[in-house]
């Protein structure tokens, strides 16, 4: 029998709130957590939040009666406690795959991070972690090459790649931004980088950066013989000023180029993703401003979230944090979104913060980037954390050494070097990472002095959790 | 000043030329090459050699020595296959690789004899 239509404000819980259901294989599942204003019922705000990311709206409206709600409507199926935490709940929630447009993590996150997040039943809500169902990653374009051809593009293969962002980061000319650049790929890193703010300002515009930075690489590659690059930051104020230089980068025979996702937007950085693909270049991406987003643990949306976001919109790289730098993150739950960038099938895993399996199915990884304090001390760590499918970057570590960029490179790839033939013979790293680069150091000044400017650190870190499950 | 060192590579030197993976560190002893392929075999990857002349080292495909030892676990039999290509190619550069054909990927690469420059 037809439904009847009766106007007024009923409960959330009474459409949105289905603890029976199932959730099916094509279903976005997201997991949120709540804290709710104080007296209202944890099952009315979950259903609200389905109801407000979905279908819903505050009163019945009579055209709810000519579509198929029960199609349509996202579902809270399940609530659970978070563990240490009582001022909130996880709330799970099922969106049927119908909801969304094929290919558009823009339209993803309209829905699931939109209008709700202003809600005023809910102190804050926090998207910990969405489930793509493998349908809905086939329609998206992914990372425009992943690391298997990256590493045939770049003929590096069976260790972590180097890189070094060129500082100071604002100011310098075209000129001598190309001869730092040089500098460090002559001495042996694999990626000199523009940082995230080096745009296209006055005292450097990019056409005359990028003719500079392309004549390093050309060099340092004849010079070495090995593939060089530059990630060259296209991001800008228009998309139409973005593909303008995307193409230039190409037209002068860049292998890279480079993205801020977040702050250029998830619609520039799909369609740029795509040009990339279809046009042999390789994409780095940054992620300024996700601090803003993922930082704070009742509101925002978590940097696992983050990460799978530019898994389908399309990357080659992305900077995940170091656990180990000036920058220092939780380092289970780095490992956790470390695999959601590169692996092709992860398994729900609490413990690393991960709340539901992900299949990637055929969609290439993309590199992990360890950027942001770090120097040659820490290289046994970050070999040992973060695996050869990885690009290690020394700022500082690189520029700071006390001969110049090329020794600090050096010394950097002595040291990467050196730590994966240990590994490879099976030695610990964090427990050997001492005797590993001294023994390196001995056939390379470099290293030494790299050693001795930056002071010994600690090997054995202690694991700063900051995950739910472990604060009981 | 006088503690700086200067960082020696040119174009004019041949000797500044490196070959990736491993050709920042010395020569491997043989005790340590030994280690290498014991890698690869404990990865289940399948191992090669492959060979050039160093002055065309840059490019993508270097010559294959024989076929890929597909399945091959005996260390020895690898190690032979290395110096038999050394033996056949005395000026060039000889390396190993570990072929991960999950990955679609060559999980290991290192030159094991350095070719003479030119």
């Amino acid at each position: 029998m037809a439904k009847t239509y009766n106007a007024g404000v009923k409960d959330y819980r009474e459409t949105y709130w289905e603890p029976d259901y199932q959730p099916r294989e094509t279903d976005l599942l997201a997991c949120f957590k709540i804290t709710p204003q104080p007296g209202i019922p944890r099952e009315e705000v979950a259903a609200a939040v389905a109801a407000e990311s979905s279908t819903g709206t505050w009163t019945t409206v009579w055209t709810d009666l000519l579509t198929d709600l029960d199609h349509y409507k996202g579902r809270a199926y399940a609530i659970e406690d978070v563990p240490g935490d009582d001022t909130c709940f996880y709330a799970f929630v099922a969106y049927p795959i119908d909801l969304f447009e094929e290919g558009s993590v823009v339209n993803v996150f309209t829905s699931l991070v939109g209008n709700v997040f202003g809600f005023k039943a809910l102190r804050a809500l926090r998207l910990e972690d969405v489930r793509f169902p493998i349908a809905y990653v086939m329609t998206c374009n992914g990372p425009p090459q992943g690391i298997q051809v990256e590493r045939d593009i770049m003929n590096k293969y069976g260790r972590p790649l180097l890189g070094c962002t060129i500082k100071p980061k604002l100011g310098l000319s075209a000129k001598n931004y190309g001869r730092a650049c040089y500098e460090g790929l002559r001495g042996g890193l694999d990626f000199t980088k523009d940082d995230e703010n080096v745009n296209s300002q006055p005292f450097m515009r990019w056409r005359a950066r990028f003719d500079f930075v392309m004549e390093a690489i050309l060099k340092a590659e004849a010079e070495t013989g090995e593939r060089k690059g530059h990630y060259l930051n296209v991001t800008a104020p228009t998309p139409d000023e973005m593909m303008k230089r995307a193409e230039y980068a190409k037209e002068i025979g860049a292998p890279i180029i480079m993205h801020d996702y977040i702050t250029g937007g998830f619609c520039a950085n799909t369609g740029l993703a795509q040009w990339c693909q279809d046009n042999g270049m390789l994409l780095h991406i940054h992620r300024a401003m996700h601090a803003v987003i993922d930082r704070n643990p009742h509101h925002g949306i978590h940097f696992r979230v983050l990460t799978k976001i530019l898994r389908l919109s399309g990357g080659d790289h992305l900077h995940t944090g170091t656990v180990v730098g000036k920058l220092e993150g939780d380092r289970a739950s780095t490992l956790g979104w470390i695999d959601l960038l590169r692996e092709s099938y992860i398994k729900e895993d609490r413990s690393r913060g991960i709340f539901f399996d992900q299949d990637w199915g055929s969609m290439p990884g993309a590199f992990a980037v360890a950027s942001g304090g770090i120097h040659v001390w820490h290289m046994p760590a970050l070999v040992n954390i973060f695996g050869d499918d990885s690009v290690l970057q020394f700022g500082g570590g690189t520029l700071g050494h006390p001969w110049g960029n090329a020794a600090g490179a050096a010394a950097n790839r002595v040291a990467v070097e050196a730590c994966v033939q240990a590994r490879n013979e099976g030695r610990e790293l964090e427990v050997e990472g001492k005797d590993i680069l001294a023994n390196a150091a001995k056939s390379s000044p470099e290293l030494k002095a790299a050693m001795e400017t930056w002071k010994e650190i600690k090997f054995e870190f202690d694991t700063v959790d900051k995950l739910d499950i472990v604060h009981k | 000043m006088s503690d700086m060192q200067d960082y020696a590579s040119s174009l004019a030197d041949a000797g500044s030329r490196k070959f990736e993976t491993f050709s920042y560190l010395p020569e491997m002893s043989a005790e340590q090459t030994r280690k290498q392929v014991e890698y690869i075999v404990s990865k289940g990857w399948n191992p090669a050699v492959e060979h050039t002349e160093p002055q065309n080292a840059t490019g993508s495909f270097w010559y294959m020595w024989k076929l890929p030892m597909f399945g091959e676990t005996d260390v020895d039999s690898i190690l032979s296959e290395v110096e038999a290509c050394h033996n056949a190619h005395p000026n060039n550069h000889v390396r190993l690789v570990g072929f991960d054909n999950y990955a679609q990927s060559k999980g290991a690469e290192m030159v094991i004899y350095r070719g003479k420059a030119v």
